[in-house]
């Protein structure tokens, strides 16, 4: 049979061709490129054009910015070194970063304190946000705020223990009494913790000494990206907790709760947040008297955290509608009872429904921040437009402070939105 | 996937204080005045101004957020300027120490109700001196310490020297403000034409000028000198001589409190004669031992009881004068020729010298 076979063709290859490239054109960036950007006229048309115009911003841009000018004392003096060619005048940053991060009155011999403050931020937020870190790390974010207020703002440091010795009081008292029930527990463990701080309110300043470890800075001279980071973080992580509380509220069966929250969320939701800040800053200091008026960041905290917990409600109630109802009538038929249910399994699953919304407030609310501005506090935008582009030496200088500005604020919003990708695809369970 | 778009927290129109400055606060001034009432009724009950400010040991003054050569931090966060040099001088004369001064911020909307519920002792924050803020608002204006009023800005190579040879003339203008209307009537007065080139915001108006999409660009006098010094080349523009209304700016306090009213009007005043009788900060040490005027011996407290009746020592002035220099030492460091702002003294001469600057006497 082989002989036959062997005489009936003339060539047989006994093996195989060895694997040589694709052609140029098909392979590589050649053929990606004639896939992508010329697969047909018009597409390749289009790329031309987009690419002239790619070419006409960054010919204009490039230049300005290697062509920048770091060491200066003025802009007559960047003028001059520029000597008639196009540049920037990135001297600004540098002659103004103090400013531009921690604002004009920040006593400068103490600027260790709130980028101390900072690096420690990072250290408190690490275990909540990746939670594959040891959870002792915890104890770290539970005293930060306690350490961050004591080494920004100063002054003695039992203010911040005793703040911290009400928490863990309240505590005390909501763990003793949360098995009997737990009303009596959380607003027992609510009263407590009040009880604590206005005992505090009299002790405090007889254990105060008259020259404390950190000198004491009032809020009028916090400023720059300082500002913004500090009304960003701690408004963020209060509104979310609000937040749950308002949208489990409306969901409440009873009518006293259900209607405060939705009252309180389209009220807010329906007024902007600019005319909350002036009732912060203009409306409330005419109900205080001027000596005992409330801190004027703290009256800023509360407006934007009232406002953000409105909109991460509604967030959350996107994610609890979108739960089955079967999930809520598993949780009854275990024997769970409200509190447990929501804990175990409705709020995990609707909290992650929401990332994205919750996200997106998050982002959106850093960048409000910079709002305060309108009403005479110094943060990063108010720094610039007020006493940086009020100086003799910098006044007409715009592209490079507001670029600074937005680069800032794209680095940190840049990341949470890459985080939330990372945590919605860590904590997809689905098959997709 | 959870793509939706939810209602975005910054969806708000941006806002631009300027723009909204002056209408904000004609309208809400009812709504203040009124409030203004229940915070002084609470007020007046209270200790006066002085002894809140001497128990303080600090005199909250409220100044602008930044506006150059008025007031604005300098690189070290010192504030510095020519408002800030009223406020000085006034801690210098009731607390002996001119630096014993809380600087608060204010913008255009949150100054009337900064200096209404107490926060502030007084504003000095370039606010022009209107009958509705006086009397409806209930603020008492202490006197003037700048004279502005509208302006033209050219360019040199226009060779025009006067506003009255602006015939024909583009104009880049603010629309919906008092400087368009004010502009009207200049031109109607004096019976030539222009062209109007409507803008929104000085940034824009500076930016169409110098494109020369208009001859001639008008706001108020110091705010064209100010934009001026940012300029390119300063040198090629040039400010024309005609003012075409009246801006009186000046320190304000609330309704009231009369003493302490007096003491700002007082200090502020005797900057204004110092300049006019000669004394500086240089001489007034000098002066006041070796003084014959008996004027200046009774300003500087070496002759009778001028600071006992305002219910200060005898050194008051001479604190205020020593530390700030007289009205036109203070001028000149700020906004005067030698400056980048570049402000001739014009209406701000003294009397004696074709201005409107006109002190009542220290007697």
């Amino acid at each position: 049979m082989s002989d036959l076979h062997a005489h009936s063709v003339s060539f047989v290859r006994t093996e195989t061709i060895p694997q040589s490239a694709p052609p140029m054109t098909a392979s590589g960036p050649l053929r990606w490129g004639r896939e992508n950007l010329f697969a047909t006229p018009a597409n390749g048309a289009l790329t031309l054009v987009a690419l002239f115009a790619i070419y006409l911003i960054l010919s204009a841009t490039v230049p300005w910015i290697l062509n920048g000018v770091w060491n200066a004392g003025s802009l007559s003096e960047c003028r001059e070194i520029l000597n008639g060619t196009k540049g920037a005048c990135f001297a600004v940053l540098a002659d103004r970063w103090d400013q531009l991060i921690f604002g004009y009155s920040y006593p400068a011999d103490e600027y260790w304190r709130p980028t101390l403050a900072f690096i420690l931020m990072l250290v408190a937020i690490a275990p909540v946000l990746f939670f594959d870190l040891p959870r002792k790390l915890l104890i770290v974010t539970a005293l930060f705020p306690f350490v961050a207020f004591w080494l920004i703002w100063g002054g003695t440091i039992w203010t911040p223990i005793f703040a911290l010795v009400g928490f863990v009081v309240g505590y005390f008292v909501y763990a003793r009494f949360v098995t009997r029930s737990f009303a009596i527990g959380f607003f027992g463990g609510i009263a407590a913790a009040l009880a604590t701080w206005w005992v505090s309110g009299f002790i405090v300043p007889t254990l105060a000494p008259e020259e404390p470890f950190l000198s004491s800075v009032p809020s009028r001279d916090l400023g720059g990206y300082m500002l913004n980071m500090m009304l960003g973080v701690t408004c963020v992580s209060l509104s979310l907790p609000l937040g749950i509380a308002l949208a489990l509220g409306r969901q409440s069966s009873m009518p006293l709760i259900k209607y405060l929250c939705v009252i309180f969320i389209e009220f807010i939701r329906g007024v902007p947040l600019i005319t909350l800040l002036f009732v912060a800053s203009v409306m409330l200091s005419y109900f205080f008297p001027p000596e005992r008026t409330v801190d004027l960041f703290i009256r800023v905290v509360i407006m934007i955290t009232m406002f953000s917990s409105a909109y991460i409600a509604e967030v959350i109630r996107g994610g609890l509608a979108a739960l089955p109802k079967g999930q809520f009538e598993a949780a009854d038929s275990l024997g769970l009872d409200y509190a447990q249910a929501m804990r175990l399994i409705i709020l995990p699953q609707a909290l992650k429904i929401s990332i994205p919304g919750i996200v997106n407030i998050a982002v959106g609310l850093f960048k409000d921040t910079t709002l305060v501005s309108v009403i005479s506090m110094f943060d990063i935008i108010g720094m610039i437009r007020g006493p940086i582009l009020a100086s003799t030496d910098w006044a007409g200088l715009y592209w490079e402070l507001f670029l600074f500005a937005c680069a800032v604020f794209f680095v940190v919003c840049y990341g949470i939105s890459q985080y939330s990708q990372w945590l919605e695809r860590r904590l997809a369970t689905d098959h997709r | 996937m959870y793509r939706l778009r939810y209602p975005k927290v910054s969806d708000q129109p941006p806002i631009n204080v300027a723009d909204y400055q002056e209408e904000v606060t004609m309208n809400k001034s009812v709504l203040f005045g009124a409030m203004t009432v229940a915070a002084l009724a609470a007020g007046a009950a209270a200790a006066g101004t002085l002894d809140d400010v001497k128990a303080r040991g600090k005199l909250n003054c409220g100044v602008t957020t930044g506006l150059a050569g008025f007031a604005a931090p300098d690189a070290n966060g010192e504030w510095k300027g020519f408002d800030v040099a009223v406020c000085r001088a006034v801690a210098a004369a009731v607390l002996g120490d001119a630096t014993a001064v809380e600087f608060v911020p204010t913008t255009g909307k949150t100054r009337f109700t900064a200096l209404a519920s107490g926060e502030i002792d007084m504003l000095a924050r370039n606010t022009t001196w209107t009958l509705s803020r006086d009397v409806d608002l209930k603020f008492d204006f202490v006197g003037v310490n700048y004279y502005d009023g509208q302006g033209f800005m050219v360019p040199k190579e226009l060779g025009v020297s006067s506003a009255k040879d602006l015939d024909g003339a583009t104009v880049c203008i603010q629309t919906g403000t008092t400087t368009e209307l004010n502009l009207a009537d200049f031109f109607r007065a004096n019976n030539i034409s222009y062209e109007p080139v409507p803008i929104e915001t000085n940034a824009e108006g500076t930016q169409q000028y110098l494109a020369g999409a208009c001859d001639t660009y008008t706001t108020d006098a110091s705010g064209l000198a100010s934009t001026r010094a940012t300029f390119e080349n300063p040198g090629d523009h040039t400010l024309l001589p005609e003012i075409i209304s009246k801006e009186p700016l000046g320190p304000l306090v609330r309704h009231g409190d009369n003493e302490w009213g007096d003491i700002v009007r007082w200090t502020l005043n005797a900057l204004i004669t110092a300049e006019e009788l000669g004394v500086s900060s240089a001489n007034v040490t000098e002066m006041t031992t070796s003084t014959t005027n008996p004027e200046i011996a009774r300003l500087l407290g070496s002759e009778g009881t001028l600071g006992e009746m305002l219910g200060l020592d005898a050194d008051w002035a001479k604190r205020a004068i020593e530390t700030q220099g007289n009205y036109g030492e203070i001028f000149a460091k700020n906004i005067g020729e030698d400056t980048p702002i570049g402000l001739a003294r014009g209406l701000n001469a003294q009397w004696t010298d074709g201005g409107l600057l006109y002190s009542p006497p220290f007697r």
